[in-house]
């Protein structure tokens, strides 16, 4: 019998009285229960996922607080294996009846049942947790170490007080801060026990200039992980006069002329063609869905031999950087193109079942709503032997992306991303700013066009979005050059 | 331990909202808190995934939420949400909301709605039981395999899901206003991926919504995702230049709706709209263009019968004869323009305003621009422009210009090709002047109703 999601009885959202509230050691016979049971079911494996949230956003406009947006949140995501299926159910009811209810219809997803409570003696398969790995031991203090209210919100005003001193034509003058801090707890029937505390902050200053038709409006976004004085440390004023330089710049910008063109990209964000254009093809999930060129030509050259391409989730502060992935695997660093051979691709539990590539601590989610996939941490493109002026000296005609916006990939491996700031290439030279640029291509044909990496390789925090909901990441590259590119403008 | 969740036997896990006006009312006693409102909602949802005749994955998710504001004793006010509707997270909730409000905005303070208590309009939504999940998987399973069957070269189905929900909503506030909602709804999409020998992948894909699974048009959404994806097998480039394109009504609709800051009232009052307090009377488009906010249209799978606010949803007209004549509002953009709430709140310190469903088309007696257009029988080549991409990338809302990549035909002689990849670009408003007519009857979507417009001199850059 399969029960439906829907047959939920009335629930309550927190724990039973009496219960652990701490995710700790404290929750192993709870949790054993769940996977001896989910095993004795006949699944071949049981995960249980438990997060508690806190998250605190602040929007500052002119020189105004305008909203302070704080949310708290818990739950649990139960995901049950078997061979090359898996049911998954989530729920905000941490009880022991609301946890045992989502196991008993993650496993009728599956045809599979719960056996008495009663039994005792299970044939079970599942041989208890191992000790807990926790890596959250020295990390209680850091959401209370982070900027109180005040404090955050006199660094944002600080920071749109310095827009108004470096800008001109500011119409609009915004900054906004988010702390996202989570605690997880990962048990799976294999005996994996592991906890961890996560602190994600960025801030990000946004103008919209304004003079007489004209118009730009230009953002930055500023992200670490795992740092509680992020804040306080934040350059605004360096972070102030770059906003401003780039909207200052883009504010009489014509737009760009549409072709095909050799393009530079700058470091940092730029790796976002990186990410759009090779990383999401890398991904099991694509392997398992068909949508990957790649899949099968581990070994084989599928870009320029300029192109060694890493993802990791070690960098120390970075965004994506991780001390356990969401299915409690400590991350790697993972090459994934040496030289511009293929060497592996980025896997999770599912993708480890259902296509052999193993796993690389890369199982993320957003949250307990959303099972783990196989997504990127912290992925560029790694520095070469080239000054970024070189780069720029070898392109006649073509198109410098100084800063760029976000991006997407489709099911085709068709992939394209905006440029926010542009500049023309002329005779070896950046000559005027152009605005309206979107570049637009095919990872198998852009790949083995990148021909030249410069030796100034900087990340960049971005957000990514995709099956498993929106995590945190980096992008990077050092200054890349792109032969021929498609240019989408007017 | 009180609970403000219970079973509502057939539809979902429901909000008792006595049980939560009554914790509410006591903890903010205690607290000293004599204002506050908030918004709840509860949802149950299942869904399957396969790939190529196996279960690929299997979803099921119980979710609540809340969100609470409070007005402190300056009449400054404060926000938290939270996923614990137990005594507990409200109580936490209430002490988050209230710290919160000592950062309130003292130029721009939300107020209850005039209109919490007004009457609501029926909507005609029959609550509809779940399928459960394994008659999900049999239906899902059945669609894909329909659909592989429909070509040789269609060999997976990369992106495709069955989905059904039940949920419930409620608003209330402590001068009494009370708002609830239950709906149920049910989704599929399946979005096919073919590829012939030589030649490069190409995907499309379709989607249906309807209030419950037994309803979903699955026969009709096979057919237009092998439609589409059969038919853009054949491609070739497109050469650089300045073409007639026809939009498709979703493609349209996706276009007006990440331009909406035109006709929002925070946005004007925030100055990163291209409107401002004047543009209303204001010519903004072709004098034939109408373009209405309706999200009471029965079309409209899942409308809402009020906004965060408790203010009724109602159809409002934003453009008419290509002139502005009305923004959406929240109740303090409302007040800011002395006019009265439309419906389009959110709930928060700071209120969003947006869109619901829109209804574009000719306005009656306009003429409704040129006649009997028919991009099969046109003189010149036309890009037929499918569906957009990247608009959260490609559109810059506050500057109006837009770059967009698109999947779409050339359309010449009466041939129809598919087009390899090309972007779109231009300026939203030079786009709204530049409309030559509409082509057929509007098509319901599920973002609104709207027929093929066409716009002449748009910039398409293609990969030659």
């Amino acid at each position: 019998m399969v029960a439906s999601a829907t047959s939920a009885g009335p629930g309550t959202t927190s724990p039973d009285p009496g219960a652990p509230t701490r995710f700790d050691a404290a929750w192993r016979p709870r949790l054993e229960s769940l996977l001896a049971s989910g095993s004795a079911a006949g699944a071949d494996l049981v995960e249980l996922f438990l997060e508690r949230t806190d998250h605190l956003g602040v929007l500052a406009e002119q020189d105004t607080i305008t909203s302070v947006s704080p949310a708290f949140g818990m739950g649990a995501g139960i995901r049950v294996f078997r061979g090359e299926r898996d049911g998954f159910v989530s729920t905000n009811d941490l009880s022991d009846a609301g946890l045992r209810r989502a196991l008993e219809q993650a496993l009728g997803m599956l045809g599979l049942q719960l056996p008495s409570l009663a039994g005792t003696g299970l044939t079970t398969g599942f041989e208890g947790l191992a000790d807990l790995r926790d890596f959250a031991a020295a990390k209680e203090e850091w959401l209370r170490r982070c900027p109180e209210l005040r404090e955050a919100t006199g660094r944002l005003l600080e920071g749109t007080g310095l827009l108004e001193r470096h800008g001109s034509h500011l119409q609009v003058r915004r900054g906004s801060y988010a702390r996202d801090w989570q605690e997880v707890l990962v048990a799976a029937s294999d005996g994996t026990f592991g906890r961890d505390i996560r602190l994600h902050q960025s801030v990000g200053l946004n103008v919209l200039a304004a003079d007489g038709e004209h118009r730009s409006s230009v953002g930055r976004r500023y992200g670490t992980s795992g740092r509680p004085d992020d804040l306080r440390e934040w350059n605004a004023d360096g972070s102030a006069q770059e906003v401003c330089e780039s909207a200052g710049t883009m504010l009489y910008a014509d737009y760009v002329e549409a072709g095909q063109l050799p393009v530079v990209l700058a470091n940092r964000f730029g790796g976002v063609i990186f990410h759009e254009a090779c990383g999401h093809l890398l991904e099991t999930t694509q392997v398992e869905r068909g949508t990957t060129p790649f899949a099968g030509k581990v070994g084989e050259a599928i870009a320029h031999g300029a192109v060694t391409a890493i993802d990791e989730g070690l960098s120390d502060g970075a965004f994506g950087s991780l001390s356990m992935d969401d299915e409690g695997m400590e991350p790697q660093r993972t090459v994934l193109i040496e030289n511009g051979v293929l060497q592996r691709f980025l896997s999770d539990r599912a993708g480890e079942r259902r296509t052999g590539h193993a796993r690389t601590g890369s199982g993320r989610r957003q949250g307990h709503t959303f099972a783990a996939a196989s997504r990127m941490r912290n992925t560029y493109i790694a520095a070469g032997p080239h000054t970024p002026d070189e780069l720029i000296a070898s392109v006649d005609r073509g198109l410098y992306c100084k800063a760029m916006g976000g991006g997407s990939v489709g099911p085709t491996g068709q992939f394209n991303f905006a440029v926010e700031e542009g500049y023309l290439i002329e005779n070896g030279q950046l000559t005027k700013p152009v605005k309206g640029a979107t570049l637009i291509g095919e990872a198998k044909e852009v790949m083995p066009r990148i021909s030249m990496c410069a030796n100034d390789l900087e990340l960049a925090a971005g957000f990514c979005g995709s099956v498993s909901g929106s995590i945190f990441v980096t992008v990077g590259q050092p200054h890349i050059k792109v032969d021929s590119i498609t240019v989408g403008g007017r | 331990m009180t609970s403000t969740v219970t079973a509502t036997p057939g539809v979902s896990q429901g909000l008792d909202a006595q049980a939560l006006r009554a914790s509410l009312e006591r903890l903010a006693a205690s607290a000293g808190i004599r204002q506050w409102d908030l918004g709840a909602a509860c949802s149950t949802d299942t869904s399957v995934q396969v790939d190529r005749g196996e279960a690929k994955q299997m979803k099921g998710a119980q979710r609540s939420s809340i969100t609470i504001r409070v007005w402190n004793d300056d009449g400054l006010v404060g926000v938290t949400s939270t996923s614990d509707l137990s005594e507990a997270g409200l109580e936490k909730a209430l002490a988050g909301a209230r710290d919160a409000s000592a950062f309130g905005n003292a130029d721009d303070t939300p107020q209850f709605s005039p209109l919490a208590t007004a009457p609501l309009q029926e909507l005609h939504q029959p609550l509809q039981d779940p399928q459960g999940i394994l008659r999900l998987l049999d239906t899902l399973k059945a669609a894909e395999a329909e659909l592989l069957g429909r070509h040789g070269a269609i060999a997976t189905v990369p992106y495709n899901g069955l989905a059904e929900r039940s949920s419930e909503r409620l608003y209330l506030n402590s001068a009494g206003a009370s708002r609830q909602q239950r709906l149920s709804t049910a989704s599929v999409y399946l979005y096919a991926r073919a590829e012939e020998t030589g030649r490069k992948p190409r995907s499309a894909g379709a989607v249906r919504l309807a209030y419950g699974a037994a309803d979903l048009d699955i026969a009709g959404c096979i057919d237009e995702a092998a439609q589409r994806t059969i038919s853009h097998l054949d491609y070739a480039p497109i050469a650089t230049g300045r073409y007639t394109c026809v939009f498709s009504p979703e493609a349209f609709l996706d276009l007006i709706g990440a331009f909406s800051s035109l006709f929002n009232a925070r946005a004007v009052l925030d100055g990163v709209s291209l409107s401002n307090r004047e543009s209303i009377g204001q010519p903004l488009a072709v004098p034939f263009l109408s373009i209405h906010d309706n999200g009471l249209h029965p079309g409209n799978i899942g409308a809402s019968a009020f906004d965060g606010e408790g203010t009724p949803t109602r159809r409002l007209a934003l453009v008419e004869g290509g002139v502005l004549q009305n923004f959406l509002h929240s109740e303090a953009t409302a007040r800011a323009f002395g006019v009265v709430p439309t419906g389009h709140a959110g709930l928060g310190a700071k209120v969003s305003v947006g869109p619901d469903w829109f209804e574009i088309g000719p306005t009656p007696g306009s003429g409704g621009g040129q006649q009997g257009l028919d991009r099969f029988r046109a003189p010149e080549p036309i890009v037929w422009i499918d569906s957009l991409s990247a608009l959260h990338a490609g559109v810059k809302a506050s500057q109006g210009s837009f770059s967009l990549p698109f999947d779409g035909w050339l359309v010449q002689g009466g041939e129809t090709r598919s087009i390899e990849a090309a972007t779109v670009a231009g300026d939203i408003r030079t786009l709204l002047n530049a409309i030559v007519g509409f082509e057929g009857e509007a098509k319901v979507t599920p973002d609104g109703l709207c027929p093929h417009v066409w716009v002449e001199g748009l910039s398409v850059t293609g990969d030659t």
